[in-house]
């Protein structure tokens, strides 16, 4: 048995992560070439790369197959219920930065907030029929901020990529998604909400608190957290 | 601590019982699917429903929910071929989805019992509650057993009466069921917090489109400027008077014996004859409640009851929780839900709804209980 670390298997997220541990000594990188997902580990004993999708982190540390795992906040929280007992916020990397946040046409000059949302939502009802349409792939984590508003009469449609699209092309009426600089919103005409920021999220080291660790993997983790300057 | 269920043979065997009571009542006995349609529930519940409920698809008919309770089905199956006046009882599993509390049960069984009878409605809001009290009375002594009512109709008529606009009711109405967002409005509408300043900008603008975008999405322009009408008007309501303020949070917070809160109650309708009929309805409630031998003097009622967790529910609310234990849910609760049929109602040729007050049993956590007495 060894120390198992998740890391996003390709792009900006996965040298950036390089990067971060590399600057503290420890050299991760692929094993062999550019498309194999194997890892290898320099500068620390019984530490293992697994090479894995972004998305997919939060499941594995919850089933505690990865004892650690690198990925976005957003995903730990939508994907995790009673996430801070399933694993542990070791550390923000500083990169990866991108906020949750609700946006509405910028035709809306009616709608700045929350509150405003709620009613028009509520006439948009009367008037259609059926219930405002969000489009988001964040379910849990909009579900749960709407509720703590108090923003009823919506309903959320799944939306896995271009969701800033759904607008136009009339699949929904709003968006809640993440954005890093909002370009990509401002040129599809939407604006966000100035109540509208439901999380901010950045790459973050994350321990699951259910993986089983033996003698020597706890003497690791130890000496890992050692290494990173987390203790 | 995972959920351990007590023996089902035993619990199912009991459910059994419940039921045979409520047939010998005079109730049908209806079954419902396991299965049914998201997209009912949903319009009904909204997305908040998604967190209580297990939803599944196929790609022939879509999203599937696991029955998170009957009165839905039982709802829809009245208004497709039953006639008035009818009464139903039912037993079968529910699923919920517990993702806070592991230690709460995710399937288990319900034994309910309807009445869709618009001759007495307070008559038959009594015999529900009595009914159920009949069931759970094997356990009042063993574990000592805690009946709360309430009734929302009450806060309705208030805020019907209140001196404003049509549209500020219809708000405060809509959001009855959620405490906090309906303070929020009341404040606001009394003006005791600032009107929001984002919208008094906006209001003050020529052209309040000037730098709106294009003209994307379902929601049109004209959509947009109705509802800018809308805003300027209520900038230009008055504020609700401070004293019926005043009036409607007193209300809120009436909680005590059901003949004291009566009175009290009374006393706020000198001052707020909207509730007058209202409170009429609870006398004639507790009356008939006494008839079915409910000791009325001990029994606690509660204004702001089922606010939180009985959408739609517009009448007579009950529960009967075990006494010193809030991490139990309620043995037996139910209550009149005239607006969820009203709901359901529209979609099937019958807006006026139809006059509905219902109760569910947990025998799963009758038998645990005894169990444990």
């Amino acid at each position: 048995m060894s120390l198992k670390l998740g890391v996003p298997s390709k792009g900006r997220l996965m040298e950036k992560t390089f990067d971060w541990f590399g600057s503290r000594g420890i050299t991760l990188g692929r094993a062999g070439g550019d498309r194999e997902y194997a890892g290898k580990v320099e500068g620390i004993d019984g530490v293992e790369l697994v090479l894995l999708s972004a998305g997919e982190i939060p499941r594995e540390l919850n089933a505690g197959r990865i004892h650690l795992g690198v990925t976005g906040t957003d995903l730990v929280r939508e994907k995790l219920g009673q996430w801070e007992q399933r694993v542990e916020e070791l550390a923000e990397l500083g990169f990866g930065h991108a906020d949750l946040i609700i946006a509405v046409p910028q035709l809306w000059v009616d709608v700045e907030t929350l509150d405003d949302l709620d009613e028009a939502a509520a006439v948009f009802r009367r008037r259609h029929g059926f219930r405002l349409r969000i489009a988001t792939k964040y379910h849990r984590l909009i579900r749960d901020f709407m509720k703590s508003h108090g923003v009823a009469d919506y309903q959320l449609v799944d939306s896995q990529g271009a969701t800033e699209g759904t607008v136009k092309n009339e699949t929904a009426e709003a968006v809640a998604d993440i954005t890093s600089t909002g370009e990509t919103l401002r040129a599809n005409h939407l604006k966000i909400l100035g109540d509208g920021l439901v999380l901010k999220s950045q790459a973050t080291l994350f321990r699951s608190r259910t993986a089983p660790m033996a003698e020597e993997d706890r003497a690791a983790m130890a000496q890992l957290i050692r290494r990173l300057d987390l203790d | 601590m995972a959920y351990s269920p007590p023996d089902r043979a035993r619990v199912k065997a009991r459910a059994a019982d419940l039921r045979a009571g409520f047939e010998a009542a005079g109730a049908a006995v209806v079954e419902a699917p396991v299965l049914l349609s998201a997209e009912a529930l949903l319009d009904l519940y909204g997305e908040d429903l998604r967190a209580r409920a297990y939803t599944t698809s196929d790609a022939l008919r879509g999203e599937q929910m696991l029955r998170p309770d009957f009165t839905v089905p039982v709802v829809q199956m009245h208004m497709a071929g039953g006639a008035e006046p009818a009464r139903y009882t039912y037993s079968g599993e529910v699923f919920r989805r517990q993702e806070e509390d592991e230690a709460r049960a995710n399937e288990y069984l319900q034994v309910g019992f309807e009445i869709f009878d618009g001759s007495d409605t307070e008559a038959a809001d009594a015999e529900v509650f009595a009914r159920m009290r009949d069931a759970v009375e094997p356990l009042r002594e063993k574990v000592g057993l805690r009946a709360t009512t309430g009734d929302i109709g009450i806060l309705r008529a208030a805020v019907e009466g209140l001196s404003t606009s049509d549209a500020r009711k219809r708000a405060l109405r809509r959001h009855l069921w959620r405490p906090a967002r309906f303070k929020q409005l009341l404040d606001r509408f009394a003006g005791r917090t600032p009107f929001p300043p984002s919208r008094l900008a906006l209001l003050e603008k020529s052209d309040p489109f000037a730098e709106a975008g294009p003209e994307i999405g379902l929601r049109d322009r004209a959509e947009i400027e109705s509802r800018l009408e809308a805003l300027r008007a209520d900038a230009a309501e008055t504020p609700i008077p401070a004293a019926e303020i005043e009036l409607i949070e007193g209300l809120l917070q009436v909680r005590e014996t059901l003949p004291n809160a009566l009175e009290h109650m009374r006393d706020i309708a000198v001052d707020l004859p909207a509730i007058s009929d209202a409170v009429e309805r609870l006398k004639r409630r507790a009356a008939a409640l006494a008839r079915h031998g409910v000791n009325v003097e001990a029994l606690e009622f509660e204004a702001s009851y089922g606010r939180t967790h009985m959408e739609y529910y517009d009448g007579f609310v009950f529960g009967f929780v075990v006494a010193g234990r809030p991490d139990l849910p309620a043995i037996a609760s139910g209550g009149r839900y005239d607006a969820l049929t009203r709901e359901l109602g529209r979609g099937a040729g019958k807006p006026e709804g139809i006059p509905a007050v219902g109760g569910i049993l947990r025998p799963g956590l009758m038998v645990e209980l005894e169990d444990a007495a």
